[in-house]
């Protein structure tokens, strides 16, 4: 799965726990989920579980402190996916 | 120091017979029951198969809750709580600032929060899948979920913690807000309590066989506070809240004043002499209701009408006997009584808020709700108070002193006095 198609398919999953608006239409891969995005840390747990659900993938701990910003997660998500 | 004196200036209420203020009011002057038969207690083999729900339209969930909010959410309690916090703030048209709030604080009781939550919690974490848990278990389930998500609503800085009482736990957290606005530590205390609906609470209370089980066809006619058929007390379920205010505060900002705080006391009969962990100890119930009258500075002759805790079980002839006697009034010089479980039954946590709020409005709009499934009085309560004193239909009078007492299991009482506030 590329890059781009991951990005697309995270995007609907990120936003109800965004809460800047502006920053979330102006998405970007440099986007961070706290500090750009606004989003609660403890709704990263929420995230996390969401991107297992939508991508059948299991995200350990050590992937989930990954992710902090748009390019990480789709990282991690490539890299699972790959080793499926 | 001069105390300062307290009202109440907003309302909230969720009810298994209405839900908003207005609805409230129509239905509690009706003697509308909101006892209802339901099937998944009959499913799951409960002696007892009806019990008291409020219904949520999505609307209203919409209203004060966010659709992220609403992810997962299974806390009947905190969605119950959460509503009528919420309305109470708003009918007190206290906005809600970007900024920390110091003056406003909350007092929101509850017995077990997210029951239904922790079930799932716990089939989880069984299944091995704590990970997958998410991050409002700990928010629906811990006792002060509910004070904790109003305070982030509302932004208020000044003290937000959850009492827990039983079934005093709503009028409890009413005279601990108003001590706190008395002793000038918050200008605004929103105060309140709310309970959880369901098997996973009231199952307990079905194991102790205290719950009718004889109206499972007949739900409307179960609750019968001071009946002589009398079979039990009818579970159920809710939140009401109320917005304490310093006079002063409500007077500089014109907000609508409902009724006045006079006073109150809080006690335990520790669980000696007749009191024990399910039964009040008369002693201290007479003490707690003297008491409260002393803090308030009223006689017992004042009195209009009592709000009583009356659950509709044998003790109800116990409770009558220690008004009775704390008051020293008999026959046709009772003060009128009544009791809102005939209509929702016993909200457990909840039934001291949501019997509050009916109480205020009585003060409020001059009347007094009738008590129903009432239709033959236990004698031995016609043996203290005269028939008349324990209305059947609704009464529109002016009522100026009212005493609301709630008694709960562990032998705890709260009782507090409130007066009709006429801009004297």
């Amino acid at each position: 799965m590329t890059a781009e198609v991951i990005q697309e398919r995270l995007k609907p999953i990120v936003k109800p726990y965004v809460n800047n608006q502006e920053n979330f239409n102006n998405l970007s891969l440099k986007s961070n989920f706290i500090q750009d995005l606004e989003i609660n840390s403890a709704n990263l747990v929420d995230i996390v579980l969401d991107v297992e659900d939508e991508f059948d993938i299991r995200i350990e701990n050590n992937d989930m402190e990954k992710m902090t910003n748009v390019e990480a997660t789709v990282e991690v998500i490539q890299n699972l996916l790959a080793k499926k | 120091m001069d105390k300062k004196r307290v009202v109440i200036t907003g309302m909230g209420v969720v009810a298994p017979n209405a839900t908003g203020l207005s609805h409230f009011e129509k239905a509690i002057k009706q003697g509308k029951s909101g006892i209802q038969f339901h099937q998944e207690l009959h499913d799951l083999k409960f002696s007892c198969q009806i019990g008291g729900v409020p219904k949520i339209p999505q609307e209203l969930l919409d209203k004060n809750f966010t659709a992220l909010e609403q992810r997962g959410l299974l806390a009947t309690g905190l969605i119950y709580g959460g509503i009528a916090g919420q309305e109470a703030w708003r009918d007190a048209k206290l906005g809600v600032n970007e900024e920390l709030d110091t003056d406003s604080g909350i007092i929101f009781g509850t017995g077990v929060l997210g029951v239904e939550k922790l079930r799932e919690a716990f089939n989880r974490i069984d299944d091995k899948q704590v990970r997958r848990l998410g991050s409002t278990s700990v928010l629906q389930t811990m006792a002060s979920g509910i004070s904790a998500f109003l305070g982030g609503k509302l932004g208020c800085g000044n003290q937000v913690t959850s009492n827990s009482s039983a079934c005093s736990t709503g009028t409890e957290a009413l005279l601990m807000g108003f001590e706190r606005i008395q002793y000038g530590k918050a200008k605004r205390m929103l105060v309140g309590s709310c309970s959880d609906a369901g098997p996973y609470v009231w199952g307990g209370f079905d194991a102790l066989r205290i719950l009718p089980h004889q109206f499972n066809d007949t739900p409307e006619l179960a609750s019968q506070p001071m009946s002589a058929t009398a079979a039990g007390f009818v579970p159920s379920s809710g939140a009401g809240a109320l917005v304490l205010e310093s006079l002063e505060s409500a007077l500089e900002r014109g907000a609508n004043i409902y009724a006045e705080v006079l006073g109150g006391h809080v006690n335990s009969g520790g669980q000696r002499e007749n009191g024990s962990m399910t039964a009040p100890n008369s002693t201290a119930v007479q003490s707690c209701i003297t008491q409260a009258l002393l803090d308030a500075g009223v006689n017992s002759e004042e009195i209009d009408l009592i709000n009583g805790h009356l659950t509709a079980t044998a003790m109800d002839s116990t409770e009558i006997k220690n008004w009775s006697q704390a008051l020293n009034l008999s026959g046709k010089d009772f003060p009128y009584i009544n009791s809102l479980k005939s209509h929702v039954g016993h909200a457990l946590a909840a039934a001291g808020s949501i019997e509050l709020v009916s109480s205020v409005l009585e003060l409020k709009r001059g009347f007094i709700f009738p008590n129903i499934n009432c239709e033959r009085i236990h004698p031995e309560i016609l043996k203290l108070v005269d028939e008349d004193k324990i209305p059947r239909q609704l009464l529109e009078m002016k009522v100026n002193v009212l005493a609301k007492a709630s008694f709960g299991f562990g032998d705890v009482n709260t009782c507090v006095i409130l007066k009709s506030y006429d801009n004297e």
